[in-house]
């Protein structure tokens, strides 16, 4: 009876630990999120095991929980995450991170810098006094991000390769 | 045979089935982290989702033996069975469309076919 269960339970423990290794190699996010279902049925397999061992009818409801759970991260990561733009996939190094936080820096300063031109320019050019304001350059209207990621293109093999 | 004889015989298999399912939730790590593109990826991964929880669902509801305990278990099996395609589904057209499906591994890619002909009507 427990060689039987410990048995189950390192399957169990080294097959959550293999898909633990490729959700940290990735190298997407649907292969993490594929890796974590593949943790989360483990871990639903080890509670039902416990369960099973100590005759615990009482973690049911657990089980319950964990199924709900697992389907609403997957659906969601891939609804909503799968986009990523390269190069995001990892943790920056240190030198990175300053490297990115000073260019993000210097393009903020240029944007102020063009917008006090241009604003001086308006202010030149301008007309009678009470349409000045309507005149101002308009802020770009934020553009609505498309509900679903890249509807249209799909940048698998082109159509001549297909079989 | 008496009833101490069916208790045996339910927690042996018991045991069979908790086997089976663990050892399909290793099979599936081991697939997951060896298997060259996201859709390989996603059928070892599929594996304890659907067939290793009813196995192991099956051992546990043979070993408590009562009548509110397996009704909640089969409560489990079913919303499994309802969610994973759906899951599946997402991933599986969320990797297309991003471009993560290999076309080198593919026997067939119907979908492609598809698509660039319905593309070709518009």
């Amino acid at each position: 009876m427990s060689v039987v269960v410990w048995v189950c339970a390192v399957l169990i423990a080294v097959g959550a630990g293999l898909a633990i290794v490729r959700a940290e190699r990735g190298p997407s996010m649907l292969d993490r999120t594929i890796a974590l279902d593949v943790v989360l049925t483990a871990l639903i397999a080890a509670v039902a095991l416990y369960a099973a061992a100590e005759r615990r009818a009482d973690v049911v409801p657990v089980l319950v929980v964990l199924s709900l759970v697992g389907f609403v991260g997957s659906v969601s990561i891939a609804r909503f995450a799968a986009v990523e733009p390269e190069g995001e996939g990892r943790v920056l190094t240190r030198e990175e991170a300053a490297e990115q936080k000073a260019e993000q820096e210097a393009e903020r300063a240029a944007a102020e810098l063009a917008e006090a031109g241009l604003w001086e320019d308006q202010a030149e050019v301008d007309l009678p006094e009470d349409q000045a304001e309507v005149d101002l350059p308009e802020e770009p209207a934020e553009v609505d991000p498309p509900d679903d990621p890249a509807p249209d293109q799909r940048p698998g093999p082109a159509p001549e390769e297909t079989r | 045979m008496t009833s101490a004889t069916w208790v045996t015989i339910a927690d042996v298999a018991s045991l069979v089935l908790l086997l089976g399912g663990a050892f399909l939730a290793f099979a599936a790590g081991v697939g997951v982290l060896r298997f060259p593109d996201l859709l390989s990826r996603m059928h070892a991964g599929t594996k304890p989702q659907v067939l290793g929880l009813i196995l192991v669902l099956a051992g546990l509801a043979l070993r408590l033996r009562s009548g509110g305990a397996v009704w909640a278990l089969v409560l489990v099996v079913v919303f499994q069975l309802l969610t994973a395609p759906v899951g599946a589904h997402m991933v599986g057209r969320a990797g297309y469309r991003t471009g993560k499906v290999r076309d080198d591994l593919l026997v067939v890619d119907e979908l492609t076919r598809d698509a660039d002909a319905a593309t070709e009507e518009d």
